[in-house]
């Protein structure tokens, strides 16, 4: 008789849990600042608004085009929205696991009527992104480590220098930006890298170049890693999103400078995933409109110091929510920061990502 | 070893002190690296090292603010109510279906026998990683992958080898004679299970299901996986943490869990006597 | 019993023959435990077992190409790569048409990753050539208009992979797997530059036969002293060793995250103590040292043990007698209670082996590069890269080499005898 009550009261739990998961929205995002930017400026007004809604964060951006694909497969897909940089966004697409979207439905005009079309322009890279924010892949490095008598370095290049810069480095793991700073700081010109990165010698170059640094070097998956090894001392300089260097810097006052020459401009955004049930995808629909209209993306740079991607945006950053800081002289976009910039070319990447993925890990695993 | 000698020699009694040395260090090699962290738990700071308020006992230099982070913050407790939903009814699944097939093996004739051991052992030998590769493969395919009864099905499968190991064990020492007997006194074989051997059976049913339990509990890499945000358990959100955002907490959360595990090794240590007891076994 | 047959023979009180009353009752009671048995069995069958042939399956599937490029496959089966030139106009217009719905159905970039597996580079052709797929003159001539697209599709090795790969199996995962590759002249290893798995193989064998050393070096004193001590105190010490057992392997992982760090609790103690500076810390994460020491730590149970039960049944005069017969401490240890420990040695080192070989969450969070196993390679392949056939295939070496090794466990112990705490 207990045992039996005990089964019933577990079986009834389960499935108490079971249905309650099954009725919420679930986001995936990148984790650590970037997304409690996201929790601030979209979703807790989004639920303040709606209080039936319930907002699941789910980490696993970086794994999102592999997931996708096996939920596809299934047909059965437990994801929402899943927040990717443009080339993956390309690439979901040209898969048909992201959702193709009307930008002048699916998304709110300009406070001044401007179509959200012309209103996002250029940031529209494929038919299925939805785009959030500019952000740069640049260089964090500690000011307390920095050599006696020795410049602080400035530049992406520093990286490179063991010389100058002795100790251990952070790189991302993976091809895109590590390859197109090999080149250029071992003397390629910025127009040549990416037609140098298509042939085989280029690529040799490249890594060449990173093999003067391999052994000194800790690779980075996940976003927050990088800004962690900064703060515990483990690293002398890191390659990190440039607004998780922000919050390093500014909200947890660590001693950490940073290098803005040769950063790394991409850009990141929503997409829906194909094939989403219709009550489901109507309710990502609604929240998709709100939590990317031009007073909610220039809310999210009160949080963190990422360009909003539309152009009606840009007025209204203003200063941190809670630090009261100018959040203007913070964006990679400032020109004291964009001195020397690279421009991720997305759409080669979306291309060539699978090529040179395969030679940059077998480099890695040696 | 036991003890030295008096007659020992100059040579002999440095060899067993040495020994002793070395094992001590073998101990605390095994042991301080689970007790560095309780106090690094109550760090005041954000910081994984001892600070120098710490060193010098101050006060000051301690908090419960992690614990209070862990307890508050919506992320963990999301993965704690998950772990909570899903280890004990991977538990009943693996203790129900392991107990009735340890019974069963344990009968004098069955055919196939090690054969049929084999495959039941092996999700405890195949290497976790192939195990969270196929199982994402084809739970994909059935449409299981990212679902709650995903992962409880895929925990009840990784934990059935430790029910039936430990129920197997105490009917290894399972007199027989005990059953025939019952049976000649014209007790019917369910009410000769539920009499004879049920009772004798119990303890390792209960440390079986607190295997099972563990292993759910504490997998992470098939939940990796196998789950979605739905499913975030709470070593998932450690992996996570240590990975990504290291905060302290984590040094909180693994405290807690030193002293569930500290709980459970008791409950098991007293099952074990008890049930050598029951058998007519000295305790040991 | 075999004069039974001779006797009258012997019937159970109702009259029938004994024999097969008794052959009855014995496949009753068959039946009774295969019921027992069964739920469990299919339950694994289903859970656990299904997936994993699932996943062998996986490894040489490769319906892909056909089902993409149908017309494709079958004008290439004509078409033979010694000649050294590509194929004629039929091969365009084939590939053409099954472009055109490929790229509707947004299937050929998909078939572009599959194919860069084998050939990199191929997945950017399929793309690029499937941006132009719609502006080509559905009159042809289909060659030209290709090669104007991308020069790469007059490149014979291109169509070399493609009908090599046109079979709904292949073994070509297994062969990159093991660092080999199919080319016209046979099956042949890969350039050395791109050799990793067989490396990575090694690696793997190299670090957890290292891992099962120190667990052997650490654990023998340990489970001697346990096995010699008054019950009692060796209860008391076991505590030691159990509460490692129990902990969560997370929380044991970050520990070691916390002691090992460059700016964590050892190095700290030993600038501390002035034994190093604080400029050369030690760096003992994110490598192969500390794989090791995080793992030995993490498995050293599973050696102590295997290796206490065995110590535990053997009888102490033995060594009292040799000692008595005039062998010194060594010797009486030596030629009398180290080779009764052996047995205890092969299940220890066998079980510790066996988990270490198959590693994944520790080594990715201590390993850094140097330190990492196979099976984060098989991890990187499903959820990075994406190349699934090739997770499974080098699942399934990793799969045999713990099989084979469960064998010889089974042999040495017995599953039977497998005992936990």
């Amino acid at each position: 008789m207990k045992l039996k009550t005990v089964i019933l009261a577990g079986t009834a739990l389960a499935f108490a849990g079971h249905t309650a998961l099954a009725a919420d929205m679930t986001l995936v995002s990148w984790g650590g600042a970037y997304q409690a930017s996201q929790k601030n400026a979209y979703t807790d007004p989004y639920v303040a608004q709606n209080p039936d809604v319930t907002v699941i964060w789910d980490e696993s951006s970086p794994e999102a085009v592999a997931k996708l694909r096996a939920m596809n497969e299934a047909g059965n897909i437990t994801w929402d929205l899943v927040d990717v940089e443009a080339a993956d966004s390309i690439r979901l697409c040209d898969e048909g696991l992201a959702m193709e979207i009307d930008p002048d439905t699916d998304l709110a005009d300009a406070p001044d009527g401007t179509k959200a079309s012309e209103d996002f322009g250029d940031m529209l890279v494929s038919e299925c992104f939805i785009p959030q924010i500019v952000f740069s892949t640049t260089f964090g490095y500690r000011t307390d480590m920095v050599p006696d008598g020795v410049e602080p370095p400035t530049s992406a290049c520093d990286v490179f220098d063991l010389e100058k810069y002795p100790g251990k480095r952070a790189l991302n793991k993976q091809p895109i930006a590590n390859m197109e700073w090999a080149l250029l700081c071992d003397g390629v010109a910025y127009e040549d890298v990416y037609t140098t990165l298509e042939t085989e010698e280029g690529v040799a170059r490249a890594l060449a170049k990173l093999d003067t640094i391999k052994d000194e070097t800790i690779w980075w998956s996940a976003s927050a890693e990088p800004v962690q090894l900064l703060a515990d001392g483990e690293i002398f300089m890191g390659s990190a999103y440039n607004g998780r260097l922000f919050s390093l810097i500014e909200e947890q006052k660590q001693p950490v400078g940073m290098a803005w020459d040769w950063q790394m401009f991409d850009l990141d955004g929503w997409v829906i995933p194909a094939g989403l049930p219709e009550d489901r995808l109507e309710a990502v629909k609604k929240f998709v409109h709100f939590a990317t209209d031009t007073q909610r993306l220039a809310d999210q740079a009160k949080y963190i110091s990422y360009g909003p991607a539309r152009k009606s945006s840009a007025p209204l950053v203003g200063k941190h929510a809670t630090l009261g800081i100018d959040m203007a002289p913070h964006m990679p976009t400032d020109p004291n920061n964009a001195k020397n910039t690279f421009v991720n070319n997305y759409n080669w990447w979306a291309d060539y990502r699978d090529d040179l993925d395969a030679q940059f890990q077998a480099w890695l695993a040696k | 070893m036991s003890a030295l000698p008096p007659y020992a020699s100059p040579l002999q009694r440095t060899w067993f002190y040495t020994f002793r040395l070395l094992c001590g260090l073998i101990f605390f090699f095994l042991i301080f690296p689970i007790l560095v962290i309780l106090p690094l738990s109550f760090n005041a700071q954000d910081f994984f090292t001892f600070t120098k308020e710490m060193l010098a006992l101050d006060p000051a230099g301690y908090s419960f603010k992690h614990y209070h982070d862990f307890f508050t913050n919506p992320d963990w407790q999301q993965a704690l109510t998950n772990s909570v939903l899903i280890a004990p009814v991977a538990t009943l699944l693996a203790t129900s279906f392991g107990t009735l097939a340890a019974i069963g093996l344990s009968q004098s004739h069955v055919p196939f026998k090690s054969a049929i051991m084999a495959i039941l052992i092996s999700p405890m030998i195949v290497p976790l990683i192939i195990s969270a590769a196929g199982m994402y493969f084809f739970y994909s395919r059935i449409g299981l992958q990212g679902t709650y009864w995903g992962v409880v099905l895929a925990h009840a499968a990784l934990g059935t080898p430790f029910v039936i190991i430990t129920v197997t064990a105490t009917l290894v020492g399972f007199d027989r004679s005990l059953v025939r007997a019952a049976a000649s006194m014209g007790a019917n074989p369910v009410t000769t299970f539920f009499k004879v051997q049920m009772p004798l059976i119990v303890p390792g049913v209960v440390s079986g299901a607190l295997f099972a339990f563990i292993t759910s509990f504490d997998e992470v890499v098939v939940v990796l996986f196998l789950g979605s945000a739905g499913q975030k358990t709470l070593p998932w959100q450690m992996f996570t943490g240590l990975r990504e955002q290291i905060s302290p907490t984590i040094l909180a959360v693994a405290s807690l869990m030193v002293a569930i595990s500290i709980v459970l090794l008791t409950v098991l240590e007293f099952l074990r006597r008890r049930s050598e007891r029951l058998r007519g076994m000295t305790p040991g | 019993m075999s004069n039974t047959a001779n006797a009258e023979m012997l019937t159970t009180q109702d009259g029938k023959p004994l024999k097969a009353a008794l052959s009855r009752a014995l496949f009753r009671e068959k039946m009774r435990s295969l019921m027992l048995i069964a739920p469990l069995l299919i339950f694994v069958l289903l859970t656990f077992v299904a997936p994993i042939v699932d996943m062998l399956w996986r490894s040489v599937e490769n319906k892909i190409v056909s089902d993409t490029l149908p017309e494709t496959v079958v004008v290439l089966q004509e078409w033979d790569p010694a000649t050294g030139e590509a194929p004629d106009e039929a091969a365009y217009e084939a590939l053409y048409n099954d472009l055109k719905i490929a790229v509707a159905e947004k299937t050929h970039t998909r078939l572009g990753s599959r194919l860069n597996y084998e050939k990199s580079g191929i997945s950017s052709l399929f793309r690029k050539t499937g941006r132009r797929i719609k502006r080509m003159d559905e009159a042809g001539p289909f060659k030209e208009q290709f090669l104007e697209a991308d020069g790469k599709w007059g490149d014979v090795e291109v169509w070399q992979v493609l009908k090599q790969l046109s079979p709904r199996f292949t073994g070509g995962y297994f062969l990159n797997a093991v660092d080999a590759e199919q080319t016209p002249e046979g099956i042949q290893m890969k350039p050395d530059e791109d050799r990793i798995y067989l490396f990575l193989f090694g690696r793997t064998l190299f670090l957890s036969i290292m891992i099962t050393i120190s667990c052997l070096l650490l654990g023998y004193p340990i489970a001697f002293l346990l096995a010699s001590l008054p019950l009692r105190s060796s209860n008391l010490l076991m505590i030691l060793v159990l509460l490692p057992f129990w902990t969560s392997l997370l929380v044991r992982t970050s520990a070691w995250k916390v002691l090992l760090q460059q700016q964590g609790v050892i190095n700290d103690f030993l600038v501390w103590i002035g034994l190093i500076s604080d400029a050369n810390r030690l760096v003992m994460i994110n490598n192969q040292t500390g794989t090791i020491i995080a793992m030995t730590h993490i498995l050293l149970p599973f050696m102590i043990l295997p290796l206490y039960s065995v110590m535990k049944t053997i009888s102490p005069s033995y060594v009292r007698a040799a000692k008595s017969l005039g062998a010194n401490d060594w010797i009486a240890f030596w030629r009398v209670y180290f080779p009764q420990s052996v047995p205890g040695i092969g299940a220890g080192a066998v079980l510790v082996f066996i988990l270490s070989i198959g590693y994944y969450i520790t080594p990715e969070l201590v390993g850094g590069t140097s330190g990492i196993f196979i099976s984060n390679r098989i991890a990187y392949h499903i959820s990075s890269s994406l190349n699934w056939g090739l997770a499974a295939a080098l699942g399934t070496l990793l799969l045999v080499a713990v099989l084979v090794l469960f064998v010889v466990y089974d042999k040495i112990v017995g599953i039977d005898n497998v005992k936990l705490g």
